[in-house]
């Protein structure tokens, strides 16, 4: 999994059958320092989640699969958690 | 999956079986602002994009799951045409 801020929504009429009615958002991997890079993905949304939010993206086709409770389709890339907050471990 | 731009139609008379009556076409990974982020790709095309539309394409493993016969050798499928995004514009934020 990786940590991603949500940057916004697709709005899209055309979509392959396995995408038709998922609440569908752009997702941007976040650095430690809290950017992002500018290059969205499109993300499913499993845990309602919002714009500005920071989450858990998984991509990986099986897990999304199960995720989803759906047959394997053209889908890789799940919004799996909504993250309050992460805290660095003080090294030993 | 990842935000492209379409470029171009790849015509193959002859191909694997598992293809016959799909489109392939070019797509150019873009960023959010529209520029070219990375090398173009051959894509299946099950949703009829035209030319210069913006898509989403799924990569790998997934992409053969994009039509009904799952055993064929696509490692990219385009899979949504995009209305409009809304959000997001810049970098960095």
């Amino acid at each position: 999994m990786r940590l991603a801020r949500v940057v916004g929504n697709v709005i899209a009429t055309v979509k392959h059958p396995a995408l038709v009615g998922a609440k569908l958002l752009l997702v941007d991997e976040e650095d430690p320092a809290g950017g992002t890079r500018g290059r969205p993905l499109l993300a499913l949304d499993t845990v309602d989640a919002g714009e500005g939010d920071r989450v858990l993206v998984l991509d990986e086709g099986n897990g999304a699969a199960q995720v989803l409770r759906a047959p394997r389709g053209p889908v890789r890339t799940v919004i799996v958690g909504v993250v309050d907050e992460v805290d660095p471990e003080p090294r030993a | 999956m990842h935000l492209g731009e379409v470029i171009g139609t790849v015509v193959c008379t002859r191909k694997v079986p598992a293809w016959s009556g799909q489109r392939l076409r070019v797509v150019q990974p873009i960023a959010r602002d529209g520029r070219p982020s990375g090398k173009p790709v051959v894509a299946l095309d099950v949703v009829s994009a035209d030319a210069g539309q913006q898509v989403f394409f799924v990569r790998s493993r997934e992409a053969a799951h994009a039509i009904a016969d799952a055993f064929n050798p696509a490692d990219a499928a385009i899979v949504v045409l995009v209305d409009r995004l809304e959000g997001g514009a810049g970098p960095g934020r």
